[in-house]
């Protein structure tokens, strides 16, 4: 973790509001970000701690956590609503309960006239996506039912 | 020689299987030993149509849609890529009726060009705007926009000139120029298809702020639910060499707040800290990005900075009507037949949009209910679909345009549990500054709870706390979340009973 974080603090030496571009390194390269970086983060930009861990809660894209070996994001918002999301997310979640699958929702892909929408990891996106494509999206990412 | 076809690179393209499609071209190709080059360029903006393959022939391009991969070995054998007959076949797609009853000033060159292409963004017609502007000083080129009647097209209509004027009028030794992309209403993606197909626009308009105000350093601050529109400014930056001269852009990734599209909370955010919304004043345009004089504008109000500058004022106002001036992109989203981009003239009806271009819905039941301008904006029942669609027409009517987003439901839709759902976001995405807005939130929802569970009695208490929240939140987040909740009531109380 430590050469990964070096790597990414030398790139954003002198960078004006930089925290938000290493925490988006750290967690492209880790994954989520872990609770040691906080410290370390914390020196190299002359914060407080408190004030890292304050920006890493505040915004829902950051995780503290490992992600599964896929995250699924279902859009929620009122576009893919209008057009059956909530049954989706529902089937989804059922679908997912036993995967290795990070499920979260997501408010707007901005595909607002071919939902429901989903997004798998950072930039497969699938339009118009009922229950039985999400099954078969599933299946190709190699997630048993 | 090779043939040249354009297949989009457009996120909404992708989702419908475009990467695919492009693939089996060029397979077919090389297995039929023709030579292709495909172009990748932005949509058009006719979902329905996507993926919209395009053929360069020497008669103009040849556009077939939708295209799927099993239509590709098909369309070779039609000799599409002569222009030939198939049943996907739509012609000249410009002449479409969609296409051709819009009036596209922002969005025109989007799904036109290739996005990567700076030369061919000059040759369609991009640059002229920057090279006027050059040539006035700062002042004309802040009096250019000030005529205009460009108004901010994020939602708050604030006039564009005005800002900019400030900015100019504040000694700093370091002025910014900020452009918001952080496009998080559902039922928008105007800034989204532009980021995308023609980044070059914003790019230039961001230019020119700089040379209006005094400003050499921009941001664009894009959410991180956009990973093609960002890959797509970096191309064009990256690619874009002395062109801007010494003004430098970077592009900044959000993390998924809403709020941080608020004008303020945005600037907190890249600051590197909590996208806290901050009191005003002083104005961002006094005191904004690290306490400095800032132009702060959403992206297809700089994307029309540039027309304005190389067509000149008037011809910008010239469209439009009332204080309205220009056109507007809207986006017609959810349950609607032909769901995709309009950029008309501000002063058409509600009715058009949703009808003449959108269809009617897609799920073939009548339409109910529309909501436009995003999750703080008001539910528009049938009887209101007359509306004309211009900012002071919508205020009048306890309802707001915001940034175009049109977002139709059909009759099957329940109005208090949307009046939930907005009181919900809220609460997901109050940044927590403010009472009405951070317990305001929570409050709401069990007291729509408590109504959906039969307690009527308690309606009183929720337009009071909507009050509340109208009155004495600090942004649009909570002040603007009563919107929907008491269009929802107003309009459809029945399903409050």
């Amino acid at each position: 973790m430590n050469t990964a974080l070096q790597t990414i603090f030398t790139k954003h030496k002198g960078m004006e509001g930089a925290l938000l571009p290493i925490l988006h390194d750290i967690q492209h390269a880790l994954g989520y970000v872990p609770e040691e970086a906080v410290p370390l983060i914390a020196k190299e930009l002359n914060l407080s701690r408190a004030e890292v861990h304050g920006v890493i809660t505040y915004y829902h894209h950051f995780r503290q956590t490992p992600p599964g070996k896929h995250v699924v994001r279902v859009c929620c918002a009122e576009a893919c609503q209008a057009n059956g999301s909530e049954a989706l997310a529902a089937h989804a979640a059922k679908r997912l309960r036993n995967a290795d699958v990070t499920l979260e929702p997501v408010y707007c892909l901005g595909l607002c006239s071919i939902g429901p929408n989903i997004q798998i990891d950072e930039t497969e996106l699938h339009a118009h996506v009922t229950p039985k494509k999400f099954d078969a999206l599933m299946k190709d990412l190699g997630e048993k039912a | 020689m090779s043939i040249t076809l354009y297949v989009p690179g457009d996120a909404a393209a992708l989702a419908l299987g475009a990467d695919e499609v492009a693939a089996a071209i060029a397979a077919e190709a090389g297995k039929s030993g023709v030579k292709v080059n495909v172009v990748r360029n932005g949509s058009r903006g006719l979902f329905w149509l996507e993926p919209l393959v395009e053929v360069a022939t020497p008669h103009g391009r040849v556009a077939y849609g939708p295209v799927d991969v099993a239509d590709v070995p098909k369309l070779f054998a039609a000799n599409f890529l002569h222009g030939g007959k198939h049943a996907l076949c739509l012609g000249d797609i410009e002449k479409h009726p969609y296409l051709a009853k819009q009036q596209r000033v922002s969005l025109r060159r989007v799904g036109v060009i290739n996005p990567r292409s700076l030369e061919d963004y000059l040759w369609q017609g991009g640059g002229k705007g920057l090279a006027r502007a050059r040539q006035l000083s700062s002042a004309a080129v802040v009096q250019e926009i000030t005529d205009s009647g460009l108004r901010g097209r994020g939602g708050a209509a604030f006039p564009t000139g005005i800002k900019w004027k400030t900015v100019l009028d504040t000694r700093a030794a370091q002025k910014y120029i900020v452009c918001n992309a952080d496009e998080g209403d559902s039922g928008t993606f105007s800034d989204r298809m532009l980021m995308e197909g023609d980044p070059y626009c914003l790019i230039e308009g961001m230019a020119i702020a700089g040379l209006a105000v005094g400003a050499n350093k921009g941001y664009i601050y894009v959410r991180s639910e956009y990973p093609h529109a960002i890959a797509a400014l970096n191309v064009a930056l990256e690619s874009a060499g002395d062109w801007l001269g010494d003004f430098s852009i970077e592009v900044r990734k959000a993390a998924g707040a809403y709020v941080c599209g608020e004008e303020t909370a945005l600037l907190e955010s890249l600051e590197g800290k909590r996208g806290i919304v901050r009191s005003k004043p002083p104005l961002p345009a006094i005191s904004g990005l690290f306490g400095q004089p800032t132009v702060i504008n959403n992206v297809i109000t700089f994307a029309s900075v540039p027309d304005i500058l190389a067509q000149g004022a008037a011809f910008y106002n010239s469209l439009g009507v009332g204080r309205s001036r220009g056109t507007l992109p809207f986006q017609l989203a959810g349950n609607l037949k032909f769901g995709g981009l309009v950029e008309v003239p501000f002063g058409t009806t509600l009715r058009e949009l949703l009808y003449d271009y959108g269809g009617g819905s897609r799920s073939g039941r009548p339409l109910r209910a529309v909501q436009v301008g995003g999750p703080l904006g008001a539910y528009l029942p049938a009887s209101q679909f007359d509306t004309v669609l211009d900012y002071e027409a919508f205020a009048a009517i306890g309802a707001v345009l915001g940034h175009g987003g049109i977002v139709a439901f059909d009759d099957k839709v329940d109005m208090a549990k949307q009046a939930r759902y907005a009181m919900q976001f809220c609460a997901n995405e109050s940044c927590g500054k403010c009472t009405p807005c951070r317990i305001g939130s929570t409050r709401g929802i069990e007291v729509i709870d408590r109504i959906r569970g039969g307690d009527t009695a308690q309606i009183p208490l929720l337009r009071s706390l909507c009050d509340t929240m109208t009155y004495g939140s600090m942004c649009a987040m909570g002040s603007m979340t009563p919107y929907p909740v008491l269009s929802a009531l107003n309009h459809f109380a029945e399903d409050f009973e």
